[in-house]
């Protein structure tokens, strides 16, 4: 088979079905943020240098709820340990890149960006450095865009979750799972992690946290595909 | 355009308890290399977390399950999958997604 050549700009336009999930969700963040009383220049900084939607209307939510600064760091770190899921699964495919560069694209890692990346990066391809780079860019551009606006939006809306925007972020994950089941040629296995993960999840939200709940869910289910699929 | 006391501590401390766990493996992982095992059990990890993602994000209310013949989200979720599949698009998807839970509160569900 022949090798393909990915390039920056691939990696830009194989982006540019996900922005209007940034967009809105980038929107309704910045909305949320400026009605729990951050201003522009910090739901800026947290755009730039954060950079995670559901840590950033964690972040908007427990500052207003007055809570520490580190139950806010906590918590945000359990959200996001889930990264560590993600850059693993990524990480076979930047094998030959060295550790500076992996460090640049990994910082850039959402939940989005991974959805993309897992689909379209095969060991097939070559250039993933650049195309993951152009991927990259144009999702936290749109990203940052998105929140300022909201966030100036946010002082005349008062109720934005009126308009849908709410749902933006469940539709964007459902999404993304039909995508990886319909694209894989493991369908079988996949459909019963995929189901199985409702049940994990279910179960462990009635002990754990929802951030914990999710990471658990996911490792007895990835464990439960690797059972199956002998 | 200001900045409350205290927010640079904070907004370095959550960037850097983000930055690790997006890092780590890649820098780690292409270095050291991946027992067989580890492969395997990763191929999996995408649509497990995604499909647990979905799950808390539909099902959940802060640390509680919303009531299912409460849930609007599960109503919502009916056009954004059927969409979902037959359009592949996830711009159409969110759009979808966005349009019927405003056309949902519309109706006052």
């Amino acid at each position: 088979m022949p090798l393909e050549r990915l390039t920056f700009w691939g990696g830009v336009k194989d982006c540019i079905p996900t922005l209007l999930g940034y967009l809105s969700i980038g929107f309704a963040a910045g909305v949320v943020g400026a009605a729990e009383g951050l201003s522009v220049l910090e739901i800026g900084l947290m755009s730039v240098f954060l950079y995670a939607g559901s840590a950033q209307f964690i972040v908007a939510g427990m500052m207003s709820a007055g809570s520490s600064i580190l139950s806010i760091i906590v918590t945000v770190f359990f959200v996001n340990l889930r990264h560590l899921l993600l850059s693993a699964a990524l990480a076979p495919m930047f094998r030959q890149y060295s550790a500076k560069k992996n460090f640049i694209l990994g910082a850039q890692l959402t939940d989005e960006t991974f959805g993309v990346a897992i689909n379209r990066l095969t060991p097939n391809t070559t250039h993933r450095d650049q195309w993951m780079l152009g991927m990259n860019i144009t999702a936290q551009i749109n990203w940052v865009l998105a929140t300022l606006v909201g966030a100036w939006f946010g002082t005349w809306i008062p109720n934005p979750q009126q308009f849908g925007l709410g749902f933006a972020l469940p539709a964007m994950f459902a999404g993304l799972v039909v995508q990886s089941l319909i694209h894989r040629k493991k369908f079988r296995t996949d459909l019963i992690v995929a189901g199985s993960t409702i049940v994990y999840f279910v179960l462990a939200f009635l002990w754990l946290p929802g951030h914990i709940a999710v990471i658990a869910a996911a490792v007895a289910a990835a464990i439960t595909g690797m059972v199956v699929e002998r | 355009m200001t900045l409350s006391e205290g927010f640079l501590w904070l907004l370095i401390g959550v960037s850097l308890v983000t930055l690790l766990p997006r890092v780590l493996p890649m820098v780690l992982i292409t270095k050291f290399g991946m027992p067989e095992w580890l492969l395997r059990f990763l191929q999996y990890v995408p649509i497990a977390v995604m499909t647990a993602l979905l799950v808390q994000a539909v099902l959940t209310e802060g640390e509680s399950f919303i009531p299912l013949m409460e849930n609007v989200n599960l109503l919502a979720l009916i056009p954004t999958l059927i969409v979902a599949i037959a359009t592949r698009s996830l711009l159409f998807t969110v759009i979808t997604g966005i349009g019927a839970m405003f056309l949902l509160q519309l109706f006052g569900l």
